[in-house]
Order: C-alpha cells, then sequence, then structure tokens
C-alpha cells in the first residue's frame, strides 16, 4: 500500500523540487512508499483532507484544527525556528506612517495563504478595518502583491515576514514595512492521519534525526529548513485554541 | 497568593481603591493615570487552570504587565484587575467560558507599576478529550474607537453597581 502525502498549497515555488526529493528520502528511511501530490489551491486541498484521502501533510497552521479535532491527525515535527510571522507593508513614498493611518475603503493586496492573512488582518484591526470595510486584491504569491503596491494598485499589502525579507532589493527598496507581527507560536508542522497511525514513532524518530544523516542533511537544506523539532499534542492544541481565537467573531 | 499593592514600586502620583476580589476578598491597589500603548504586532498571551489561577504566560505579557514570570505563574488572574472595571465584564466572562463558549472583550488591565493598558481579548475554554481542563486568553490591540466607547459605558456600569450595593 502506498500513503498519500501532500504539502500545503502556500509552499514556496523554490521548494518544489525540495518537496520531491524530501518524499523520496523518507520512503528510503521509513521502507513505505509515498505518493506526493501538490494541490493546486486550498479548495483542492480541503476537498481532499473530507474525503480522507490524505496521509501525511505539511499543514498549515489554519488547518490543524481540521486535521486534528475533526480528522484525528496528529503533528509529528515543526520547522526550526519556522514560526509564520505577517507584515503590513506600504509603499517607501506613501504618507502612510502607521496602521492607524489607514482608513475604511483602502485596497489590501493579500494572498490566499490563510495563516497570514489572518495575521495581517489582525494587525489591520486597530485601524477599524475588516473585511467590510476593505477591497482585498488577492494575489497569486508575494511578489504579485509587491507589485500592487508599485503600481498603485493597493495602498497596502500583507505578507509572509520571510516573502517580505527575500524580496529583490529594488522591490525592496520601494517599499516599507508599518508593522511585523511577534507572534512565535504560529507555525506549519508534519501531521500523520489516522492509516499512519503505526507508523508514528518510527515518522518521529526518522524526521527528529534527519539532520544528523549526512544525506538528510542535504535534503532539509533544499527545503530551506536547518531541522526537524518534535511537536507534542498539547502544544498543537495550544496552537489550535490560540487560532480559534483570532478567527473568532461573535457575529 | 495575590497582595496588596506596594507604593514603592509606583511610577508617579497614585490613588488608593480598595477592590473585592472573587473568593480572595480585598485588595489595595494602586493606580496611576500612565496609560502604556499596546505593542504593535504582538499577541499578549496566558493561560489559567479552571479556578483561573495563571499556569503560563508568554513575554509581551511579562512585559506589559510589569510582573515577573515567577510573580504571575501561580497567582489569580484578577492580579490585573483594574478598580475602573466593571464586576459585571467578569462575571459574563466566566458565564461564558464555564459554558465552553469564547469570550470576547474590551479590558483596562493594571500594570504592578500602577499604569495602565487596553486590549481586545478573546478567551477560550481548553477542551481537551471532552473536559475544560482550563482556558486561554489571547489579547491584540484594540481599535481606539471601540476603547473610547468603553470608557463612559464601563463607568455607567460600575456606578450602578456601586449604587446597587448600598
Ligand atoms: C484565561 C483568563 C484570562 C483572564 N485575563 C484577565 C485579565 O487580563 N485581566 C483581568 O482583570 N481579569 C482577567 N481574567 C478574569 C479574572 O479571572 C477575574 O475574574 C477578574 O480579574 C475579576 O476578579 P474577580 O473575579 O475576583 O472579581 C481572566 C480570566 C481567565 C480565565
Amino acid at each position: 500500500m502506498s500513503y498519500k502525502f501532500t504539502v500545503s498549497p502556500d509552499f514556496s515555488p523554490d521548494y518544489l523540487s525540495g518537496w520531491f526529493i524530501f518524499n523520496t528520502w523518507l520512503q528510503r528511511a521509513l521502507g513505505r512508499s509515498f505518493h506526493l501530490e501538490m494541490m493546486d489551491n486550498f479548495q483542492q486541498l480541503h476537498q481532499a483532507i473530507d474525503e480522507d484521502r490524505i496521509d501525511l501533510i505539511y499543514a498549515n497552521p489554519y488547518d490543524a484544527s481540521m486535521l486534528v479535532r475533526d480528522k484525528g491527525f496528529v503533528p509529528l515535527v515543526k520547522p526550526r525556528g519556522g514560526a509564520d510571522e505577517a507584515v503590513i507593508a506600504v509603499r517607501a513614498d506613501s504618507d502612510v506612517d502607521a496602521v492607524e493611518s489607514l482608513f475604511p475603503g483602502i485596497k489590501v493586496a493579500s494572498t490566499d495563504d490563510p495563516d497570514v492573512h489572518l495575521m495581517g488582518m489582525i494587525m489591520l484591526e486597530p485601524a477599524g478595518l475588516s473585511h467590510d470595510s476593505m477591497e482585498i486584491k488577492q494575489c497569486d504569491n508575494y511578489v504579485l502583491v509587491a507589485k500592487a503596491l508599485l503600481k498603485g494598485e493597493c495602498e497596502t499589502g500583507i505578507f509572509l515576514d520571510k516573502a517580505f525579507d527575500e524580496l529583490s532589493r529594488p522591490i525592496q527598496s520601494q517599499l516599507r514595512a508599518l508593522v511585523r507581527s511577534e507572534i512565535q507560536v504560529i507555525h506549519h508542522s508534519l501531521m500523520a492521519g489516522p492509516r499512519l497511525q503505526a507508523e508514528v514513532g518510527n515518522l518521529r524518530r526518522v524526521l527528529s534525526t534527519m539532520e544528523i544523516d549526512p544525506k538528510g542533511q542535504g535534503v532539509l537544506e533544499g527545503l530551506g529548513v536547518s531541522g526537524w523539532d518534535l511537536v507534542d499534542e498539547e502544544e498543537t492544541e495550544f496552537m489550535i485554541d490560540l487560532m480559534e481565537t483570532l478567527t473568532y467573531s461573535p457575529d | 497568593m495575590i497582595s496588596d499593592m506596594n507604593p514603592e514600586g509606583i511610577v508617579g502620583e497614585y490613588s488608593e481603591s480598595i477592590i473585592q476580589l472573587y473568593e480572595i476578598g480585598p485588595r489595595k491597589v494602586l493606580v496611576t493615570n500612565n496609560e502604556v500603548p499596546y505593542p504593535d504586532g504582538r499577541l499578549i498571551v496566558s493561560r489559567t487552570d479552571t479556578k483561573g489561577i495563571i499556569t503560563h504566560v508568554n513575554r509581551s505579557f511579562v512585559e506589559m504587565s510589569g510582573y515577573s514570570e515567577e510573580e504571575l505563574v501561580g497567582a489569580p488572574h484578577s492580579i490585573l484587575r483594574h478598580p475602573d472595571m466593571p464586576r459585571a465584564a467578569f462575571k459574563d466572562l466566566w458565564d461564558t467560558i464555564t459554558e465552553g463558549r469564547i469570550w470576547q472583550g474590551y479590558v483596562k488591565n493594571l500594570r504592578k507599576d500602577g499604569g495602565f493598558y487596553w486590549v481586545k481579548a478573546t478567551v477560550i475554554p481548553n477542551i481537551r478529550k471532552g473536559r475544560i481542563v482550563g482556558y486561554t486568553s489571547v489579547r491584540r490591540k484594540p481599535d481606539r474607537r471601540r476603547v473610547e466607547e468603553c470608557i463612559p459605558l464601563y463607568a455607567s456600569m460600575k456606578k450602578k453597581e456601586q449604587e446597587g450595593s448600598q
């Protein structure tokens, strides 16, 4: 039998081949067969999860609640130092010097990365801004978010911090960060589904020692990860509760 | 445990009040008019057991409250109770979360140095294997306009509570 592995569609395209190489490494390390299938978007991913077609997933924190509480997934590992954080930025020549000087009716460039978008929205809230009082331009990636600002199509943009910091020099010099989140506990994680339950111990062992395996080291580099840290269930439950406080809206 | 506030730690001119804490009794608090602005981009996070005793605080919590982590963990969460907050707000909070639901509201918190800070707080019951094992509160930077609405509202709620208790 072959297990189905997928990566949350918000992964950086730079690491596409890295994930396929990781899949090959994992099959050797575990002596089990995995089939890696990339999804085009979150809708496709959620349908696959809903139909119980996924056994192993590199999951966005936004999906953790559904995976753990509805689908019986268990967390395995997270990337070391890999908390997700968001940046709110404007064009460098903009008059706006703080989130509080943004006004209802503005256009905001963002992506469909659910956790980054959520953190961005939380940082816009002090200006009285919500989905109802802004127009959102959904872009396919963070370079396009930057371009929407540079072309003047949007007044502000929501970025994943790493993506913002990796924008090319010429683009970055024309942008200015207004706020950076420092939340520190929202992170992606690898999670195993019910059919992989018997392999959880082995998965944790091979993943947590991957960085000391000479082959494993190179594979990690291809993902931009220095090593995997074990995640226990309570850490994930805590993150899920925290995400629920951020998505909660009384009406 | 929770002790009266110590004048030595207070920064600036202060006034004294006595607040009544649930199952604890009276506490003398010293309050100043210094508002500390909520730091941008941060979440202030704490967790409690089912009785409201603090079990975990994050770094932003420690920095904003002015207490050390050692002083906070093991203390009742009412260590931050500001005398300007109406009792009804916390009754509503506890009624909601003990039923297993999420509570959200604006809270004025008291710092160790007598100053205060406003937060938008969301408190969620930690449900594990179907049981409430504790609570998590996540605070974020509030919209100033909402805070300006709460100031007179909370003042009139407090006034009614004081009239009612006489
Ligand atoms: C998770 C959690 C977080 C809380 N955070 C605060 C807080 O930041 N400030 C506060 O005054 N009360 C907070 N409370 C409410 C206190 O437990 C307490 O009810 C309140 O300070 C009023 O004191 P009293 O209940 O003794 O009258 C929190 C309660 C819980 C369960």
